[in-house]
């Protein structure tokens, strides 16, 4: 049975980097499902409806998003393995349950 | 009616030649020791890097047939076509939770296939088989789908089509000969190879299409004029008008989830996480996630062909007309005859990439978890390898047959439900990436819950072309609105799971081994877990 608890000596679960990560991949994925605020035509830009520039337009938007989170997590990763090292000692590494 | 433009076929054929030479030159690209093992043949190696790995996974994920099938929606229905955009936007947050995770597993564990993993964690063959034959239902039609694709291209440059049946569909097999071939003595490096050209070829092509075609049609206003017009003409039918600019609130439903069931089931299907298991970190699979838009953003552009096949005046008048024909007649149509034949040269080679990998997936599949785990338990990684590649070969030649004997109908009428079916394997995937909770038996149940009534409820659909299968949509019980009948029978899954899962635990049922451990899905390339365990535990 593996619940996934921190090894001994690692940050918590619930890190502030992890939640705001968390909500970095959200947002996109908010504003796209929530179709009636966008399927409408005007304002027009360069002559294309508004449903289809603004959905061109939240392709960048999310890539910033996924960005930003993929920023946050890799610090965040770099913390836990600098913390865990810094704790748990060599025998405490993953061993032992790989066979 | 058929003429041949020359000029085009050069073009075409000269591509086609030059990804030949590649894709056999492939097999001695970033060439490793032990070229015997399945991940050599089967994964590259596990090798690739961030910018291979993006060029791979965009020539995996955005395929021919996406080519051709969204801008024909879009020509068809106009805006309830263009859910492809919010489904490619959704998409990578929505993996970027998990995808690292199944990366690390695979890695420490040797895993080549989802259902590898699924075994291992949840130490049951019969929920694994379940994955594993999943898979292979579901790739196989649209690996028949990126035939078509190449069909629709050659019809319209003028060869095959004509003559008896082996003339008529000569050009084809000669393509897909020539595909086989290749992909049988590279495995995974030579898509990755071609998919360098057909990349950049698509991403030419795109941009000078939005570009240039509205030049010559007058601007995006009288584009989407002209396309608003027709959409307001009445079926006869129904009573309604045929299609919209917007999505009205009828269809907002189905517009939201398909673009989300699309999302959680694409990165379920083999041939992407054969792709994500490539690569050679956990960071690169991050690092791909906000790359890829990229190509959304190119099949966002390439939607907006349908309107402009629209105002072309493509098909019109034609009744009946072939919606698929619409964008490669559109570049027949409007660019001169080199550029068309880079146009369709993009086309086919976009074709050719993703039915590889797709195969590839397939037989890795049928090998580890069909042909290993059942059949030759103590099968060695030559063996593996050798199996892999013969199967390659038969999935190729079932797609074929497939288009050949049945109706091109019946391949899209299959893909619409392989994506249902493989959003099936959703809960097991997933959920066991990050908790064991569930017990094995109820995700098998769930699984075949959701299977039977997702067939069931598209087979009861109709439509002009087809008596059953006819869509992938249909109310959501309790809900009341039109939605993805693949995310309804997900939510029917994943509960019917929850319930026998405490059902399960409270009677005691065996849980079954799970050979991972906590650590393995956050291990990283250079820990000491991955450099350690580059082989599946079970030994050779």
């Amino acid at each position: 049975m593996s619940s996934e608890l921190p090894a001994a000596g690692a940050l918590p679960a619930v890190s502030p980097a992890r939640v705001l990560a968390g909500l970095s991949l959200l947002v996109p994925i908010v504003a796209m499902l929530w179709v009636p605020s966008y399927t409408k035509t005007a304002p027009e830009l360069g002559g294309i409806p508004f449903f289809y520039w603004y959905q061109l337009l939240w392709v960048p938007v999310s890539a910033v998003f996924t960005g930003a989170a993929y920023l946050l997590i890799r610090r965040d990763e770099a913390a836990r393995r600098a913390a865990s090292t810094a704790f748990a000692l060599p025998a405490q590494s993953e061993g032992g349950e790989l066979s | 009616m058929k003429h041949v433009d020359w000029t085009a076929l050069t073009v075409f054929l000269l591509f086609f030649a030059v990804v030949t030479v590649m894709g056999f030159l492939a097999s001695r690209w970033r060439r490793a020791d032990d070229a015997q093992h399945l991940h050599e043949w089967g994964l590259g190696g596990r090798s690739f890097g961030t910018w291979i790995t993006w060029f791979l996974l965009g020539g995996d994920l955005y395929t021919a047939y996406t080519f051709i099938a969204v801008p024909a929606a879009i020509y068809a229905t106009g805006a309830a076509g263009f859910f492809a955009v919010p489904y490619t936007i959704i998409a990578y947050p929505l993996v970027f939770l998990f995808l690292p995770r199944l990366w690390s597993v695979s890695r420490v564990h040797g895993y080549v296939t989802p259902a590898d993993f699924v075994r291992g964690r949840y130490g049951s063959r019969g929920l694994s088989l379940a994955v594993a034959l999943t898979g292979i239902l579901a790739t196989m039609p649209y690996v028949a789908l990126q035939l078509v694709g190449i069909q629709a291209v050659l019809d319209t440059l003028g060869v095959g089509g004509s003559g008896n049946w082996f003339m008529k569909d000569l050009p084809l097999f000669l393509a897909f000969g020539v595909l086989a071939a290749y992909t049988y003595s590279s495995g995974l490096r030579a898509p990755a190879l071609i998919a360098f050209v057909k990349d950049t070829l698509i991403y030419v092509v795109i941009i000078v299409a939005v570009i240039y075609l509205p030049m010559k049609l007058g601007g995006y206003g009288h584009i989407f004029d002209t396309a608003a017009q027709k959409f307001s003409t009445v079926n006869p039918d129904t009573g309604k008008p045929i299609g919209s600019l917007v999505v009205g609130p009828a269809g907002q439903w189905t517009y939201a989830t398909l673009a989300f069931g699309s999302a959680l089931a694409l990165f379920m299907y083999p041939h992407s996480v054969t792709g994500v298991l490539a690569s050679k970190s956990r960071n690169t699979v991050r690092r791909n996630m906000a790359i890829m838009p990229a190509y959304s953003l190119m099949l966002g552009l390439l939607a907006l062909l349908g309107f402009m096949a629209i105002a072309a005046g493509v098909g019109k008048g034609v009744k009946g007309y072939n919606a698929q024909l619409a964008v490669p007649q559109l570049f027949a149509d409007m660019f001169p005859s080199w550029f068309t034949g880079v146009a369709f040269a993009a086309i086919g080679i976009g074709a050719l990439v993703p039915a590889a990998i797709m195969s590839i997936a397939a037989a890795n599949l049928f090998t580890r978890n069909v042909y290993k785990d059942f059949l030759k338990p103590d099968a060695t990684a030559a063996d593996e390898t050798r199996v892999a590649k013969i199967a390659s070969l038969l999935v190729k030649v079932g797609a074929l047959a497939f288009v050949l004997v049945m109706d091109k109908q019946a391949a899209i009428n299959l893909q619409l439900l392989g994506g249902l079916w493989i959003l099936q394997t959703a809960v097991s995937l997933v959920a066991g990436l990050f908790t064991r909770w569930f017990h094995r038996w109820a995700l098998l149940a769930g699984w075949a819950v959701g299977m039977v009534y997702g067939t069931w409820v598209a087979y009861g659909i109709s439509s002009k072309a087809t008596k059953h299968f006819g869509g992938n949509s249909s109310q959501i019980p309790v809900i009341g609105k039109i939605g993805y009948i693949g995310l309804t029978a997900f939510v029917l899954n994943l509960a019917v799971a929850v319930v026998l899962t405490l059902l399960l635990r409270a009677l005691k049922a065996p849980e079954g081994a799970d050979e991972t451990s906590p650590a393995d899905y956050s291990a990283e390339a250079g820990d000491e877990s991955v450099e350690r365990a580059p082989q599946p535990v079970v030994a050779h």
